[in-house]
């Protein structure tokens, strides 16, 4: 179970709490009805999903309610950071200090 | 090849068993291919030996990263079946039962693969009306799948607690009899025997780290943890880690990876018969040969490559199990894995041409690739043939998304299965 920080609560509360809802910083065009078919499937369908940081939204849908983002790692699913929605998307070096990844191996059955 | 047989297991009983070979051998690479598979699970062996035994190209290799079916080949929890509700996913689905039902003599190795039926749980008007919608459909296309009332239901799988008072009551159940469950290496290592015999190689403990293209855009072979294979056509099947291998040659394609659990009990005597699955309260098991409880449970909701998953996860699908099956509330847990699953937006897998030439892939086939193995293999070994797709694989391609012809199983559902 993981722990997350709500930027908003400022408390780290249990993954239980929350909702994950996808890809942060996704713009929908402002021209939506004039785009070409490919460039709606990229905003629509196209998501990041990287094996490594990933920038993401949460919902604190049990506690505040409120949407915020997270930088995580998706090995060892350990978060770097978490900030309030609508600040900008953080710079971090790809080479950013996270826990070690978690065993990568399970036991195969 | 020598063939197993009952005369071959006397003879080798008589001789000490020292006549045994080996079941697949392991060459170094060659310089070049005709067709590299990049991975060596169910689905890119299975492609590799129908790719030599329907279509005549034995220059093949499947290159791996761990071990055979050391991937989701090796951690799903076995179910087969085809009771799927749109036209193309019957299509495939059905396409990979029928090979099922006679797979353990083509490939003259056991898979054991067992109909002893799949039974979907109705727990109120909404699933009995989206299970009937679904029989009648399945029915429709000659794939059988019936409607079982509580007691029925219950005289199918004694264990279940049809009882008014229970936490999750019944109203019915869909049954599909020819479904059932198969042991999950044996398909890998099935394939893998019977291709290597055609002179495909399997290539273990090799890493793709590129993909190599000339001036023209075409694919001209991968890079490797052992160096540059040439290969004049490239498939891709890699499950959970697609996306990092379709980077490699600049396409993006519209997946997510999400770590999907199982669990397996202690070893009991049969007590089991069939597989049972609740979309609706989200439970899935079935007990193994050996005797374990095989259970599934569902996916973390986030992108995630940890191969273990959350602890809620497996906890809720449990609290399912013992309400449904209250015999079994003091049945102790043995291992708990994660695979990493890669889903599509529409919950239908992909298997299609790529923007690059000579590049194919096949993925998303999120959390339920495993009964499509046999099927998927060779419609994927068509695709890659003959550069286009398989009347069964037809709907299946990466451009569903940009013309919205999506396959869209996940409302069917309601569920990512």
């Amino acid at each position: 179970m993981l722990l997350i920080r709500c930027p908003y609560c400022e408390e780290d509360r249990s993954e239980l709490e929350f909702r994950s809802v996808g890809e942060a910083h996704i713009v929908r065009p402002d021209n939506i009805a004039e785009i070409s078919d490919e460039a709606f499937a990229e905003y629509f369908f196209l998501r990041d999903n990287p094996k490594g940081l990933i920038y993401e939204r949460w919902r604190h849908i049990h506690g505040c309610g409120r949407f915020f983002n997270a930088v995580r790692h998706t090995v060892s699913d350990k978060f770097v950071m978490t900030y309030k929605a609508g600040e900008p998307k953080p710079d971090l070096p790809a080479a950013t200090p996270v826990a070690q990844p978690l065993a990568q191996e399970g036991a195969a059955k | 090849m020598r063939k197993y047989s009952v005369f071959a297991v006397a003879r080798e009983a008589l001789r000490g068993h020292k006549g045994w070979e080996a079941q697949w051998t392991s060459p170094e690479p060659r310089k070049e291919y005709d067709v590299i598979i990049v991975g060596g699970g169910g689905h890119g062996l299975g492609a590799a030996y129908y790719l030599a035994k329907e279509h005549g190209i034995t220059n093949v290799a499947v290159i791996e990263k761990g071990w055979l079916g050391g991937g989701n080949t090796g951690r799903n929890t076995t179910i087969i079946r085809s009771n799927y509700l749109y036209d193309e996913s019957m299509g495939i689905y059905e396409h990979s039962l029928k090979l099922w039902e006679n797979l353990s003599q083509e490939l003259n190795y056991n898979v054991m693969y067992s109909p002893r039926g799949v039974m979907m749980l109705s727990h109120n008007v909404h699933d009995q009306q989206v299970f009937k919608r679904h029989i009648h459909a399945n029915r429709l296309h000659g794939i059988d799948n019936e409607w079982l009332t509580p007691e029925q239901a219950k005289e199918f799988c004694p264990p279940l607690d049809i009882s008014a008072s229970a936490r999750y009551p019944l109203n019915g159940a869909a049954l599909q009899r020819r479904g059932g469950t198969a042991r999950h290496d044996a398909v890998a290592w099935g394939y893998a025997r019977a291709a290597s015999d055609m002179g495909v190689h399997v290539i273990q403990n090799c890493e793709v780290t590129g993909i190599r293209r000339g001036p023209d855009g075409r694919v001209i072979g991968v890079e490797t943890s052992r160096g540059f294979i040439g290969a004049r056509k490239v498939g891709v099947s890699a499950s959970g880690h697609n996306t990092q291998i379709m980077e490699m040659a600049d396409v993006r394609v519209p997946l997510t990876s999400n770590p999907l659990q199982a669990l397996v009990s202690e070893p009991m005597k049969p007590i089991f018969p069939c597989v049972v699955m609740s979309n609706t309260v989200h439970a899935y098991i079935s007990q193994s040969d050996k005797g374990e409880l095989v259970i599934g449970a569902g996916t973390d909701q986030f992108v995630s490559y940890s191969q273990t998953g959350g602890l809620q996860i497996i906890t809720h699908t449990l609290d399912a199990i013992c309400e449904l099956f209250p015999i079994f509330r003091r049945v102790k847990m043995m291992r708990q894995w994660g695979g990493i699953t890669d889903n599509t937006p529409d919950r239908s897998p992909i298997q299609s041409k790529t923007p690059v030439p000579g590049l194919y892939v096949n993925c998303g086939w999120g959390t339920g690739g495993f009964k499509a193995t046999p099927g998927s293999a060779h419609l994927f070994a068509h695709l890659i043939a003959r550069d286009a797709p398989h009347q069964h694989g037809a709907g299946f391609t990466l451009d569903r998304f940009r013309t919205g012809r999506l396959i869209d199983e996940a409302a069917a559902a309601a569920v990512a299965h």
